[in-house]
């Protein structure tokens, strides 16, 4: 192997419960993702698509099966470690945006940053510059209630990306959002993708997974297929993606 | 790292102000009620302790009791100068009687007390003559009828601009010259108003409104280099067998030790302040337990706070460091405003009820220590609450 992928999946499992009440939420998951993908995850509810997402956002551990992020098997990592993980190398963008009320759009964003332990110029600075990036610099005073759906999630979009993520996970980030919205979020997305930046998103709206390079299907706990991106906003070689069910 | 907790807390005190302001009550009343407890309790006893020394410090009081037989015998000078040229450490050894009387002065009248005391007597209390001068040796010999004033007696007859001195009042039917005023004193030992008093030679008083040369009491000043047990034995001895008390009687007489009295009344006052301050400190306790609900509620109402912060990669510790700086933060705000009303209760309340304001650094130190330690011990509970959610559960809660 010349080259380490950025996600390997081995074998995932996840079962929720013990004795008869348990629920087998994944059955086996083998995934691969590289660099500077960008991957839509879709599937009819309870087909295991937001499990698989708490396991690659590091949030939880999978019952059985191997998750190695850059190489480091995660499910071996204890809270705290996975939590230093999620610091530096993940960006979260959810869809209920959960910005912190009362606090105005830069602080929001710097966030990620005070639990670096930055100082405070290079806080106020790489919040400016990630409120620049997704257009929100003449909104950095306001807090969330004076803004729209659309702004918060593009603060939160921010605040994923103040820290320099290798990757950006987003479940469903255009869920609360109008059509209109929905397609600039996604256009952000995309060139956030283009800079470099892996994305992997849950979705369930087709023309939201059509932004990405990739579509992976999921079904029973299973992945049912992995189609190449409809509709490519830049072409981006040297990708693959390597998905068996 | 702490300093960004810190940062962390006092945003989030900002975010919920009122909530925050209204949590800290508790702590601002208790802090508040400990302080000006214990502050005018040390006002009380301060006024006890300048009440007692006027007295005079290092003094004995004798005066004779009633005994079984009901009768009193009462002293005369020679037991007071037996007192003081036989017992070793005694200074000065004084006589006082007292009448009632009333005083007329350019058609006012007062009724008040007649005290006769000599100028050893204003010596061993530690009295001053602030106007005129006291009495002098020949006129206390020769019972000569010149009187100080006490200063009730000044304002109450005498016009405030012009000095007494030189003046001549009337007694009931005695006369007399004002030569000084006496220093103002303010409640006495037995509840008697010192400065409501004129003040004659002894043998003046003894003569003219007694009709007997017996003493109400004396009192005696020693040095302080001897034993008070020392001399209050002598004295005893010397006084039992001056009025021939065989063994088996008892002394009909008391001898008060002013140094004791202060003593036991400084014990009761310290017990006093200490048990209020027990009591003022249930509340701050009171206190510590609404901190600790609200920060139970904030953790319930912030869990999804906590979740986005554990999800953006706070370690449980750093989220249990947040909560707890918060409770502390808290407490401690609450601990300082609370010193500060405490401050202002004290000063108008020790105006209110007559005592000096004496401020104690230590207690208002142990308070505010004492606030922050319990933010500590209430915070911990709701802060490892915090720490230790699933960042999930707590990011879909709602």
């Amino acid at each position: 192997m010349t080259k380490q992928p950025l996600i390997e999946l081995e074998g995932i499992t996840k079962v929720f419960g013990t004795g008869p009440a348990a629920f087998k939420a994944l059955k086996g998951v083998d995934l691969t993702i590289d660099r500077g993908q960008f991957v839509a995850i879709m599937g009819p509810s309870g087909s295991g698509k937001s499990t698989t997402m708490n396991i690659l956002g590091c949030l939880d551990v999978p019952t059985d099966g191997i998750f190695r992020f850059r190489g480091v098997e995660v499910q071996r990592l204890n809270r705290d470690q996975r939590s230093l993980l999620r610091r530096r190398y993940l960006g979260f963008v959810f869809q209920g945006f959960n910005l912190l009320s009362r606090t105005t759009a830069l602080e929001n964003v710097e966030l990620p940053l005070l639990y670096r332990g930055e100082k405070k110029s290079v806080r106020r600075d790489a919040a400016m510059h990630a409120l620049d990036q997704v257009g929100l610099a003449p909104w950095a005073s306001h807090t969330p209630t004076e803004l729209s759906g659309g702004q918060q999630q593009r603060v939160a979009i921010a605040r994923a990306l103040v820290s320099d993520p290798n990757v950006l996970l987003a479940d469903e980030p255009t869920g609360n959002l109008d059509s209109e919205r929905s397609v600039e979020i996604m256009e952000l997305l995309g060139r956030l993708n283009a800079d470099g930046i892996t994305v992997i998103m849950v979705t369930h709206e087709q023309e939201m997974a059509a932004f990405a390079k990739t579509v992976i299907h999921f079904r029973d706990g299973l992945v049912a297929s992995v189609e190449r991106g409809a509709r490519n906003l830049e072409p981006v070689p040297d990708s693959t993606i390597e998905g068996a069910a | 790292m702490f300093g960004a907790t810190l940062l962390l807390s006092l945003r989030e005190i900002r975010r919920h102000l009122l909530r925050s302001i209204l949590t800290t009550l508790g702590i601002i009343i208790g802090v508040a009620a400990v302080v000006t407890m214990v502050t005018l309790g040390n006002g009380v006893t301060a006024s006890v302790q300048e009440e007692i020394s006027s007295l005079g410090a290092s003094n004995f009081i004798v005066f004779p009791v009633r005994t079984d037989r009901g009768t009193v015998r009462q002293f005369d000078q020679g037991d007071v100068d037996a007192v003081a040229q036989q017992i070793a450490g005694v200074e000065v050894a004084a006589g006082n009687v007292r009448s009632n009387a009333t005083a007329f002065y350019n058609g006012q009248d007062w009724d008040t007390q007649v005290t006769g005391a000599d100028s050893a007597f204003l010596q061993a209390q530690s009295i001053d003559v602030v106007e005129g001068r006291a009495f002098t040796s020949e006129e206390e010999t020769s019972g000569k009828n010149v009187c100080l004033l006490g200063p009730k007696v000044r304002e109450a007859i005498f016009l405030p601009d012009a000095s007494p001195v030189g003046e001549t009042m009337r007694l009931g039917s005695v006369s007399c010259n004002v030569i000084g005023v006496l220093e103002e004193r303010g409640q006495g030992g037995g509840g008697a108003d010192d400065d409501d008093t004129v003040m004659m030679p002894m043998k003046t008083v003894q003569r003219r409104f007694r009709g007997s040369d017996k003493i109400d009491y004396f009192v005696l000043k020693y040095d302080s280099a001897y034993s008070a047990s020392v001399i209050q034995d002598a004295l005893v001895d010397l006084l039992r067998e001056r009025r021939l008390l065989q063994a088996a009687e008892a002394n009909d007489f008391n001898v008060i030790d002013t140094a004791q009295v202060n003593d036991a009344l400084g014990a009761v006052t310290g017990a006093l302040t200490a048990m209020v301050a027990v009591i003022a400190s249930i509340s701050l306790l009171v206190g510590g337990i609404g901190i600790m609900n609200i920060m139970l509620v904030s953790v319930t109402e912030r869990t999804r706070e906590i979740g986005i912060r554990l999800a953006i990669g706070a370690l449980a510790r750093e989220v249990r460091l947040q909560f707890l700086t918060e409770a502390v933060v808290l407490c401690a705000l609450g601990g300082l405003a609370g010193l500060l009303l405490a401050f202002f209760a004290s000063v108008s309340l020790a105006g209110v009820i007559d005592v000096p304001f004496v401020f104690d650094p230590m207690i208002n130190i142990l308070s505010f220590v004492f606030a922050s330690a319990m933010g500590i011990v209430f915070g911990y509970y709701p802060a490892r609450r915090a720490s230790q959610l699933d960042p999930i559960d707590a990011l879909r809660h709602e």
